[in-house]
């Protein structure tokens, strides 16, 4: 690692960052979190979930897409920045479908695991129940629509983690989604393997290794041990087959 | 040219598809499959721009495939009558839906630029305009009886320009290569420090210092060097670069030559709007003659080594595509998905090279200026907004078309000479622009007060403005490309909000929520788009908070018919008796 040259300020703190990392490299190096959904240590940064919001010099900018400038001053953790990242939050609850309670991922889904954190209590937005289509072509790996944030992780994993380029993202607006690169869209029809990054990157409950669901018993999962600022603050640099995922 | 990527290894990409399209009035799995061989991309990315783009479809649209504006302007509605509805009866068609013998969609796009010439369509992409429901009368005849489009009434394809105020820019005429002779008789240098003296800033609505923009670009590490002409003209309401380009092209072209003589490319770009295709053919003849006069080519004007020729990509209905970051991803062959910045696009532009992107106005008057001189320019306009401004006037006035102004006009004096004298309120800038009542009619245009691309819409008396913020609404979230969750799940709720409020079934609360929705949009989003999209609401609740609170229910009302959610269950069970349904007194 280059030698420390500059630092910048995250709420008071002083942070040492080196060249070419973002504000959340810095913050995460140093100890400090900032709430993401979109952003793993090692996969390029594409700041689409806006949850890291920070205020740098009274601008809101995107902590993981921002370069880190000797000197900045940041504002994180402050009760109106965690106002408006509960509120995307909650908007990312009201456009997908998710039923918590019957979920294989409650309790390992990260963001569950932020609604807790920001303590959001109700959905706030009207629902947009919107139709959202399943495969469970592949006979390992399900896939759910209805549960995708639309964060890009699995795409960027299996593109260049993977080599496998298996997901894209096609469409605009509301009508985004998922897609998978096979002449009938299915996974079935895809190299990917259930030790690939982009089959355990998912933060949420759209993609599923099957018959895993219930090894680890309710009470006893990732965010039943440790709140998502700790387990975020111990992710290390993605690779194939990362343990830590 | 050198370093093609592959989306040109034939022809661009989006042509490709588009012919795909117009043959087999869709993108069928096959096709994509045989294009992502043919241009060696993953098939996902031949299927996400398939899905991005409005005008390419995955399932079969009609042999006429009709699509209405929806614009305040040049929209169906903009006549007091719901013309899309009519002729949807009169040629029983569901709207968005093929109608099943396979002759005919009817369907909708936003703006396409036509805003002066009233209510307007794109047939088979190209535009059909002053409709009314007499003349629908006629389209539904002409349909039904499969006459080709060259064969309808030309006046009604023949999209001519109204200009009824010319200044600084309209007034002149270049001469083929004029302004490039000057340059190269001057340098590229000196050339480069005219345009910085001159204070010109870019026309395209952010207004960013032109000279420094490229000389950012010109100082820029980098292989090779593009030069972009924004003509994708996007905003509701503008039709501004749709005169420029019947009518000064070839300046135009000159300006984009004068750039890549001081910032050294040889490969230029005009990214044409997919609705103003019909105008390829005279943009093509355009360039020929220019290539004939040695102005494009090779060794332009005897100047060995000065070698520069411009393509032309369309578009194909996309408004994120003007952000000049998704307008490079646009051409490169992706999905129009802005960029994260910085890097801007004068380092890490077109292919990661340096790039200049700039609004066709702004070109052309950088041709001007490199002819006139800095000081010719600055005789127009404020000392912070130099020169002139076209405006693209349309809505509630007597004279809709085109007018230039010098920078620091009032608003007051626009609205007068377009007769539009007892206007309610405009909206300047189209709907990601400005809101103004007439208390701030005496505000003028210039960058630091109101700043405008062109667009100018104006709403009279009569006008629901409430009507207008829902039409916005369901623009942006049409139109969000659907990147960043701010932008993509909040346009959609303000979508959702006034739409429940136009249903009578907004709650006192829901000025409060707008606000708070409407700031999270503004503030949070990834571009411009989103960035902007919030501004109608702000400024309507602000400034007109009755048009939103006269319609709130002071009682408790769902936000949702109770009988009409439980359409699906009916549907499911097949019944639709008076008993499947639920006895409702509203
Ligand atoms: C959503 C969005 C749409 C835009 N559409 C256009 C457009 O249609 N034409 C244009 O010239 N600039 C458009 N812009 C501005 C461009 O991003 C860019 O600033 C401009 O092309 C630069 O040229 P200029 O400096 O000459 O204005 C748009 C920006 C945004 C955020
Ligand atoms: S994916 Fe997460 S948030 Fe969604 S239903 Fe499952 S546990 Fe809940
Ligand atoms: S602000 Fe809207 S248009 Fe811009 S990147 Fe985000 S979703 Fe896309």
């Amino acid at each position: 690692m280059t030698t420390v040259t500059d630092t910048l300020h995250i709420d008071g703190e002083e942070i040492p960052f080196t060249p070419g990392q973002t504000i959340m490299d810095a913050a995460l190096m140093a100890g400090q979190y900032i709430p993401h959904l979109c952003h793993y240590p090692g996969l390029p940064p594409r700041g689409n979930c806006r949850l890291c919001v920070v205020e740098a010099n009274n601008r809101s900018v995107a902590a993981c897409t921002t370069p880190a400038t000797p000197g900045l001053q940041i504002r994180s953790d402050t009760p109106e920045l965690n106002e408006i990242r509960k509120a995307i939050t909650q908007m990312l609850f009201v456009e997908g479908n998710h039923i918590c309670p019957s979920c294989e991922k409650t309790g390992n889904c990260k963001l569950q695991a932020m609604a807790y954190h920001l303590g959001m209590l109700d959905d706030h937005f009207p629902q947009f129940y919107q139709r959202r289509e399943i495969d469970a072509s592949h006979p390992e790996i399900l896939l759910d629509r209805s549960r995708c944030i639309l964060c890009d992780l699995c795409v960027r994993a299996s593109r260049d983690i993977d080599q496998k380029n298996v997901f894209a993202i096609a469409g605009r607006g509301t009508d985004a989604r998922l897609i998978v690169n096979s002449p009938n869209g299915k996974l079935a029809d895809t190299p990917i393997a259930i030790t690939d990054l982009a089959a355990r990157i998912c933060p949420v409950g759209a993609i599923l290794i099957k018959e895993q669901g219930y090894q680890v018993p309710i009470g006893q999962r990732i965010y039943d041990q440790n709140t998502i600022r700790e387990t975020g603050l111990m992710e290390t640099i993605a690779k194939k087959s990362d343990d830590e995922v | 040219m050198m370093n093609r990527p592959s989306s040109f290894a034939h022809e661009h990409l989006l042509h490709r598809l588009y012919r795909i399209q117009q043959q087999c009035r869709h993108i069928p799995p096959q096709a994509m499959q045989q294009v992502a061989i043919d241009y060696q991309l993953p098939l996902s990315q031949v299927a996400a721009v398939v899905e991005f783009y409005a005008f390419f479809s995955t399932h079969p649209r009609g042999r006429f495939d009709l699509l209405f504006s929806n614009c305040t302007s040049c929209g169906y509605l903009a006549d007091g009558e719901n013309l899309l509805q009519i002729l949807c009866q009169q040629l029983q068609v569901i709207p968005g839906k093929t109608r099943a013998d396979g002759l005919v969609s009817i369907g909708e796009a936003s703006c396409i630029g036509t805003c002066d010439h009233g209510p307007s369509m794109l047939v088979n992409g190209f535009p059909v305009i002053g409709l009314n429901a007499v003349k629908l009368a006629q389209v539904a005849q002409l349909v039904a009886n499969e006459i080709p489009l060259p064969q309808w009434p030309a006046a009604w394809l023949e999209i001519s320009d109204t200009v009824y105020r010319r200044d600084l820019l309209l007034s002149e005429r270049l001469i083929p290569g004029s302004a490039l002779q000057h340059a190269l008789r001057s340098g590229a240098s000196e050339t480069l420090m005219i345009i910085q003296r001159s204070g010109l800033r870019g026309r395209g609505g952010a207004g960013f210092d032109t000279g420094k923009k490229w000389q950012l670009c010109r100082e820029a590490a980098g292989e090779t060097r593009y030069v972009v002409c924004n003509a994708d003209e996007g905003e509701p309401g503008t039709f501004k670069d749709r005169l420029l380009l019947h009518e000064q092209a070839g300046a135009m072209l000159e300006g984009m030559t004068l750039c890549a003589r001081i910032i050294g490319a040889q490969q230029g770009f005009v990214y044409l709007r997919g609705e103003y295709r019909y105008l390829l053919p005279h943009l093509q003849a355009e360039l020929e003659h220019r290539r004939k006069l040695n102005l494009l080519g090779v060794n332009i004007l005897g100047q060995i080594g000065f070698d520069f020729d411009i393509d032309i990509v369309i578009g194909a209905g996309a408004y994120i595509c003007g952000e000049e970051s998704a307008l490079i991803e646009s051409l490169e062959g992706k999905p129009g998905i802005p960029r994260i910045r910085p890097p801007f696009p004068v380092t890490h532009g077109y292919l990661a090279q340096p790039t200049v992107v700039n609004n066709i106005e702004t070109f052309i008057a950088a041709a001007q200026i490199a002819m006139h001189g800095a000081d010719w320019f600055k005789t127009s306009g404020t000392s912070t907004s130099s020169g002139s401004k076209l405006l693209s006037i349309s809505g509630d006035c007597e004279k809709p078309g085109i007018y230039e102004y010098p920078f620091g006009v009032t608003i007051r004096q626009v609205l007068g000479d377009c007769g539009a004298a007892d206007a309610q309120a405009v909206q300047i800038g189209g709907p990601a622009g400005t809101l103004l009542g007439a208390t701030e009619f005496e505000r003028t245009i210039a960058f630091d007060d109101v700043s405008t691309g062109g667009s100018v819409l104006i709403f009279g008396q009569s006008r629901d403005l409430f009507a207008i913020h829902r039409n916005f609404a369901h623009f942006f979230a049409h139109e969000s490309c659907g990147f960043c969750a701010p932008c993509r799940i909040g346009t959609q709720l303000l979508k959702n909000s006034l739409d429940t409020i136009a249903a009578n079934r907004g709650s006192v609360h829901a000025l409060e929520e707008l606000q708070q929705l409407g700031k999270i949009v503004k503030h949070q989003s990834h571009c411009g788009l989103g960035h902007t999209a919030a501004n109608h609401v702000l400024d309507g609740l602000r400034q007109f908070p009755q048009a939103f609170s006269d319609r709130l229910q002071p009682q408790f009302t769902a936000r949702f018919d109770l009988d009409q959610a439980l359409a699906d269950a009916r549907q499911v069970a097949h019944r639709d008796d008076a008993a499947a349904h639920l006895d409702q007194k509203r």
